[in-house]
């Protein structure tokens, strides 16, 4: 019986995790209310902001990152799925 | 028969995995369940963006109507608890049950599970009493699931500034708001209900060690969930 090399994964800086998700949330307030940004590119900043901070809670937080692809995948597939499902409803305002 | 040489992996839990997705069952039950709020929230986001870039008539302006401060203080409470979970987890996973226990040559004590979950469960509850707030002051002033209430301060703002204050589209905003965000909420209290109840049948009595804390890391994966989700809604409902 052979048994594989283990493979090995550190525990993640968790206050590191937590300081980046401060400052971002204070970076979208300033930018949602103070910052001169025309609306569109806030608008734009302000996803990307908050999918960034979803991303850090889902990789390190419920440790995605450490996970199978086979789990990862039970929570990426409804992503898309969730994608479609607002653009096709979208579309029909579009049209 | 060779076996490799073990070193120690922080993030693999030592309980027996089921094959496939390389998990315990519970955990890939919640797993399952998050996959499913996926979807139950995008319903509740989808519908949002479709209701609110759908119509023609101007919605409010962020800050007009919520208080937006109040909530990032929220959004703060909600980060911590999830930090404080992931140290509960963390705690346990290196056999730490106790509450806090003195270092040789450090200030701040140590923290263990014990402290750690409680922690996550003051902020889940503070986040839960801010939102009540929240929701009273906002009908206070006259916000409601059906739009503003006539006669309220907020309607007479809306009335001498209707494109700041969206007042043609009240009903519509204000139906969205308290959709989403009360569903968050109802989230946050099942959340805080389920670590109390492990933290006195379990927790307390010390029934986890290094060996197992299978619940610990479910509720933890429930929790950040919710905390994933409250991220995406702050950004969409207070801040655009």
């Amino acid at each position: 019986m052979t048994t594989s090399p283990a493979t090995t994964h550190v525990r993640p800086n968790y206050m590191r995790i937590w300081l980046y998700l401060f400052v971002m949330t204070i970076a979208e307030v300033l930018l949602a209310f103070e910052l001169p940004v025309s609306q569109n590119m806030k608008l734009i900043l302000l996803l990307i902001l908050a999918v960034w901070k979803a991303m850090l809670v889902a990789l390190f937080f419920m440790h995605l990152k450490f996970e199978r692809w086979r789990l990862r995948l039970i929570f990426i597939v409804p992503l898309p799925l969730a994608a479609i499902l607002v653009l096709t409803v979208i579309m029909e305002h579009v049209r | 028969m060779t076996h490799a040489t073990h070193t120690l992996d922080q993030m693999r839990p030592p309980y027996p995995a089921e094959p496939g997705a390389g998990v315990y069952s519970s955990k890939l039950g919640m797993w399952v369940f998050l996959a499913s709020d996926v979807m139950f929230f995008t319903a509740l986001i989808g519908s949002y963006v479709i209701l609110r870039f759908g119509v023609s008539s101007p919605w409010a302006r962020p800050g007009a109507v919520l208080n937006v401060p109040l909530t990032g203080l929220n959004t703060f409470l909600l980060i911590c608890s999830s930090v404080s979970m992931v140290k509960a987890y963390a705690a346990i996973a290196d056999g730490k049950k106790y509450f806090l226990r003195k270092v040789a040559g450090k200030t701040l004590q140590d923290g263990g599970l014990k402290f750690w979950l409680l922690v996550t469960i003051i902020c889940g509850g503070a986040f839960v009493g801010v939102q009540v707030f929240e929701y009273i002051k906002l009908v206070g002033h006259g916000i409601t699931p059906a739009g503003y209430r006539e006669g309220s301060e907020l309607a007479e703002k809306a009335l001498a500034d209707p494109v700041k204050y969206g007042a043609n589209i009240a009903g519509l905003y204000g139906s969205t708001f308290f959709t989403m965000t009360g569903f968050h909420g109802f989230h946050v209290t099942c959340g805080v209900i389920s670590m109390l109840y492990l933290y006195f049948t379990k927790v307390l009595p010390e029934k986890y060690s290094a060996q197992d804390y299978r619940g610990i890391e479910v509720i933890g994966l429930y929790w950040h969930f919710v905390d994933l989700v409250w991220i995406i809604l702050f950004t969409i409902v207070y801040l655009i």
